[in-house]
């Protein structure tokens, strides 16, 4: 909403505030002033000229050489390019010196070898967006239509000294969706009296029953219509005074009849529809709901489809505007029209709503429909209407109006005790303070001892509840006055859970081992799904997307931290260490399932540090490391394991399958050398698990354990195996034979090559020997270790390497 | 005899002067202390000296074995301290060399920012409730009074998945899970972090995913004042504590009355500037006391309990602290971004 300060001061005297303080009242008091715009913006020098001569320039098809009276001594001879200058005509001229906006200054200028001593300019040429120029101001020069005096200020005409501000509304604050609304408003916020218009109408004698009759087929759907008409009407230009004030609110002048009824939108707040009643079709309006699949073509010459969802308008037999949102072609206000059928009603905001939106067509009229009008003001505001269309259009009024439906309704009444008030706001309120408040709303009341019974003006739809008094009162009594202080409620405990104190651990476990976080969308394409996994994943999908590209929820990390390290790879960032924990989504009943996952991306090098010529670069067992690492740290260093799968799009001989006990819970592994390529990446590994089975895993509180009071022994064994036999499979049978005294087992060397025959491998395990009873006995030892040669030497024949 | 002894330790001392490494000085020990060196060859040929001269002799012989076997000792620890300095020489480095760079990520920068909000109001008594993403329209919409038609319903686009469930557009449909569980008995003090979803189009201060932290205290007595004094905490451990904060009016549907809350320019201290467009005041987050509908529709009785909520962005907030100017760079993940945030 625009608010103009030279229209607002016509109900509220604002003498002693600028624009700008005005807006920091009307902002602390609830409705946020958005901008605060001067109109002039920073013209200086512009006056009132009258064209005394203008003769096509000798040397130039398009030019003119005008005389212009600007109030001084001698006429000067200004140049002028505007296609509708002429003799006689009252301008807007820039004189020499001028300052126009975008401080352009006006110097005197030789044009095909004749002076011009200023120029006379267009409304664009003044600040005056092309929008809000008439139509016939649109490609020339403005000239004024009333009697002005040469050498006066032109912007005072146009009113370009206004300051205007721009409110920002919230869908509560309808009621300050026009200037009536506003002045109660800024009234409230200064504690001063207002103003407002009383529509004085002379109506003839003639009934306007013999003209028009209204039946409303269903009054929820209208609660009140009535029609007003207005014989013997002149359309024409509006007087400059009604121009300037609907460019000051951003609306473009169109005709008298038309610039009425949106001056009164912006007035009242009620929307109105003027139809040429010669074109109206019939002598009756009947408001209904349109047929499924009904057309008609709208003002803005578009054919449109309607439903049995829309209120329509109609001369009985077809729909002659779309209620509360457009009027019909047909029954258009044109030049030529004598009598005007003037609708003022009050529509049930839902049903244009639905049209607004159906019909893609938003206007200012169902704006305020939809966000709800003050039902008392119907009345008023078409005899508002209809009072300065006699006054600038001419023509008559005839007697009463036409209508269905009360006029009025009674206010609502609201009850709140000042006690509540301070106890909701933590204030000390006193009754005679919030009296003091209710009377600067001009909300009438009665009080009881403290208890306000508030009689709430139809004005105010949003005030229903004893809360939305509490609002009132709290607002302008200032938040400013309103103490800091400290709840009073029990004490609690503010702590994190288990599984948030162990996700806040695991963040920094993980960025201790050098991974940074990634926040990646969750919104993601099937493409990018299917590229990962196979088609009997499936996905949630939003039922209409924006794009493809965001269109399904994600069932897995990786796509997107793929396209993170890319993102990188393409910018020369090489060196890729990335997770995040977010929530993948698997379909599911009423509410698809959420399930917390981890995943990460690792590529390029990992150690680095030049002088001393270390680089080591990412690999299989980096990420292994840091999942182990995991497991430690969440307490299931013994139950999380790791076994060769095969994953769709990762490297086969390069893939692990992670389990938590028994459970499949994620997988580590190198992309498919071919899906790098097609990625443009280099070796790259990732991986991914169900965070909530790691996090959530029952395990025991960590516990003490007594340390060693008797040396241990240490024995070191080199087994000759078959190549494609895992180590884990070979430490796990020597876990299983050398019982409880084998207490650590490390693989300390991998040797292929030399010395041993092809397709055979060295692994070589230090493995300690310890009794926390006494002292292990050297046979104690040899007892053991020789179960677990025997054990490998049956299960793999694993010779001892020599 | 005596000028054989002087002469030996002559030729004694000369020697161990002459010596440049241990295994000389050993070898002068030998030659001349030895058991079959020259003075102990004298000593043995004492006997035949008269009684009077022996013990001349044998104090002579005395003196200059000492003579020879200080000059040792200080030679060896001369030569000993000489191999440490060159030891220590051989051993200098470059301390100017760069050091070994540990490996070490770190947190997003949303994180960091939810982390210390977190830690804030954890401090304050709060936990930390967390719920779906994906949510029905009752819990997003109805429950916080918000029925379907609602205008305000404009405000915040939606992406649905069916007609009932929708990516959440706020953080808020916890307010009326948390109190639902709570069966009307509080107070109920919880921050709620996490990713909204709304039909935004990406571009330098709009994202159609972002993070939000709503706030919910509900419980006999709690005011307006209380969320003042709550958020004046907030805005100063947050932004500074210079930091003056002010509520001005507003509207949610889920509170009445309702507030906005501006906390006073960090760049400029209030006087105006490009941060706060002039105005002084930079605008963090909205609130208010809870509606008495929304208290009704989750089993809390109105007349009983009060409550205050507020909610706040993340991006925004870290966007401010740090000078951020494009919100696509929290879900671009360049590392040259993210790697920014690696100190405290």
């Amino acid at each position: 909403m625009l608010v103009s300060m030279n229209w607002l001061k016509q109900y509220v005297d604002l003498d002693s505030y600028s624009a700008n303080e005005l807006a920091d009242l009307i902002t602390k008091g609830g409705i946020e002033v958005e901008t605060v715009e001067q109109l002039n913006k920073g013209i200086s020098g512009v006056v009132i000229g009258h064209v005394l001569e203008c003769q096509q320039h000798p040397d130039a098809d398009k030019l003119n050489i005008c005389k212009v009276e600007i109030g001084e001594e001698e006429p000067v001879q200004i140049i002028c390019g505007a296609p509708n200058i002429a003799r006689g005509q009252y301008v807007a001229v820039a004189k020499v010196g001028a300052v126009l906006p975008g401080n352009f200054k006006i110097k005197k200028a030789k044009l095909r070898g004749e002076a011009s001593h200023g120029m006379i300019c267009s409304l664009q040429e003044l600040g005056i967006e092309s929008k809000l120029v008439a139509k016939e101001y649109a490609d020339g020069i403005f000239v004024f239509s009333e009697n002005v005096t040469p050498g006066e200020d032109a912007l005072e005409y146009l009113n370009l000294h206004d300051e205007v501000l721009e409110l920002g509304l919230t869908p509560n604050r309808a009621d300050a969706m026009n200037m009536i609304g506003v002045a109660y408003e800024v009234g409230a916020v200064l504690n001063r009296s207002i103003d407002l218009p009383s529509p004085e109408l002379v109506r003839s004698d003639e009934d306007v029953e013999d003209y028009v009759s209204v039946r409303v087929e269903n009054e929820e759907d209208n609660p009140y219509y009535g029609a007003t008409v207005i014989k013997d009407v002149t359309i024409k230009p509006s007087p400059q005074w009604l121009v300037n004030r609907l460019v000051s609110a951003g609306i473009r002048p169109i005709n008298n009849v038309v610039d009425i009824t949106n001056y009164v939108l912006l007035e009242y707040g009620q929307p109105l529809h003027a139809f040429d009643y010669d074109r109206f079709g019939s002598k009756e309006v009947v408001i209904r709901r349109a047929t499924d699949g009904e057309k008609m073509i709208t003002l803005d010459d578009v054919e449109r489809t309607l439903s049995s969802e829309h209120l329509v308008i109609t001369n009985g037999s077809k729909p002659v505007a779309v209620a509360g949102v457009m009027g019909g072609a047909d029954s258009e206000v044109k030049e030529d029209t004598k009598t005007i059928l003037l609708e003022a009603a009050y529509f049930n905001s839902k049903l244009v709503r639905k049209a607004s939106k159906d019909l893609g067509l938003r206007s200012d009229s169902s704006a305020r429909f939809e966000k709800g009008i003050d039902r008392n003001r119907v009345v008023g505001a078409s005899e508002r209407a209809a009072q300065l269309i006699q006054e600038i259009a001419g023509g008559t009024v005839l007697k009463g109006i036409a209508e269905q439906g009360a006029r009025t309704i009674e206010a609502l009444d609201v009850s709140i005790e000042v006690n509540r008030i301070n106890q909701v706001l933590g204030t000390e309120i006193t009754e005679t303070e919030v009296a003091a408040i209710f009377e600067r709303l001009q909300f009438s009341y009665q009080n009881f001892g403290g208890t306000f019974t508030v009689q709430v003006p139809p004005r105010r739809p949003d005030i229903t509840i004893s809360e939305d008094l509490i609002e009132e009162v709290g607002r302008l009594y200032g938040y400013d006055n309103v103490p800091a202080t400290l709840p009073m409620t029990e004490s609690t405990p503010g702590q994190l859970s288990e599984y948030q104190v162990k996700r806040r651990h695991l963040r920094r476990t993980l960025e201790g081992a050098g991974l940074y976080q990634t926040v990646t969308y969750s919104l993601t394409s099937p493409s990018k799904r299917l590229f990962f996994s196979d088609e009997s994943v499936e996905a949630v999908r939003l039922a209409m997307p924006m794009s493809e590209e965001r269109s399904e929820l994600r069932t897995s990390l990786i796509p997107h931290l793929l396209e993170v390290a890319q993102y990188n790879r393409n910018r020369q960032l090489e060196n890729i260490a990335f997770y995040e924990t977010a929530s993948v989504f698997l379909p599911g009943d009423e509410l698809p399932i959420e399930q917390e996952h981890l995943a990460g991306v690792v590529s390029g090098l990992w150690q680095e540090h030049l002088w001393q010529k270390e680089k080591k670069a990412a690999d299989f067992f980096v990420v292994k490391g840091i999942l182990e690492e995991l497991a430690v740290e969440f307490g299931v260093e013994d139950r999380l394991t790791f076994a060769r799968a095969e994953e769709p799009k990762l490297h086969p001989g390069r893939t692990a399958a992670v389990y938590l006990d028994e459970e499949l819970i994620g997988y580590i592994g190198q992309l498919h050398p071919e899906v790098e390529k097609e990625l443009d990446l280099s070796e790259t590994y990732v991986f991914e698990i169900n965070l909530e089975k790691l996090l959530q895993a029952d395990v025991a509180h960590l516990k003490y354990k007594k340390l060693p009071r008797f040396p241990s022994v240490t024995r070191d064994v080199a087994l000759v195996v078959n190549e494609s036999l895992e180590a884990g499979e070979v430490k796990r049978v020597i876990k299983e034979a050398g019982g409880s005294k084998l207490v650590e087992i490390q693989l300390f060397d991998v040797y292929q090559g030399e010395h041993l025959d092809e397709g055979q491998k060295s692994l070589a395990f230090s493995l300690r020997y310890y009794n926390p009873e006494q002292t292990l006995t050297e046979e104690e030892v040899k007892k053991a270790h020789d179960r677990v040669l025997k054990a490998v030497e049956e299960q793999f024949g694993a010779a001892l390497r020599q | 005899m005596q000028e054989r002894l002087q002469a030996l330790k002559e030729e004694a001392l000369s020697e161990i002067q002459q010596a440049s490494s241990m295994k000389e000085v050993q070898d002068i020990k030998v030659k001349f202390l030895g058991k079959k060196g020259p003075i102990t060859e004298i000593s043995k040929g004492m006997g035949k000296l008269s009684k009077e001269e022996r013990p001349k002799m044998g104090q002579l012989v005395n003196e200059i074995r000492n003579a020879i076997s200080d000059q040792l000792e200080e030679k060896i620890a001369r030569l000993e301290k000489a191999a440490v300095e060159e030891r220590l020489k051989k051993e200098t480095i470059d301390v100017s060399l760069p050091g070994r760079p540990v490996k070490r990520g770190n947190h997003h920068p949303l994180t960091r920012v939810i982390e210390e909000i977190e830690d804030l109001f954890l401090g304050m008594g709060f936990s930390i409730a967390e719920g779906p993403e994906v949510e029905t329209d009752y819990y997003n919409f109805e429950a916080l009074n918000l029925p379907k038609d609602h205008p305000a319903r404009d405000m915040q686009d939606s992406f649905y998945i069916t007609e009932e469930t929708l990516l959440r557009t706020h953080t808020s449909p916890m307010q009326a899970r948390t109190m639902e569980k709570l069966n009307g008995e509080g107070p109920v003090k919880i921050i709620v972090p996490g990713k909204v979803y709304r039909r935004d189009t990406d571009d330098a201060t709009h994202s159609h995913q972002f993070m939000q932290i709503e706030g919910l205290m509900v419980g006999e007595n709690v005011r307006m004042s209380d969320l003042k004094g709550v958020l004046q905490s907030f805005a100063k451990k947050m932004f500074g504590e210079e930091r003056e904060i002010r509520l001005r009016p507003s509207f949610f549907p889920f509170t009445e009355p309702s507030v906005e809350m501006d906390i006073s320019c960090f760049n400029c201290g209030g006087d105006g500037c490009s941060v706060c467009k002039g105005t002084g005041w930079i605008e963090i987050l909205g609130g208010g006391m809870v509606h008495p509908n929304v208290l009704r529709m989750s089993g809390f009785d109105p007349e009983k309990v009060t409550g205050f909520a507020f909610g706040m962005g993340p991006e925004r907030i870290a966007m401010l602290k740090y000078g951020i100017d494009d919100i696509r760079h929290f879900y671009t993940n360049d590392s040259r971004f993210i790697k920014q945030f690696n100190s405290l």
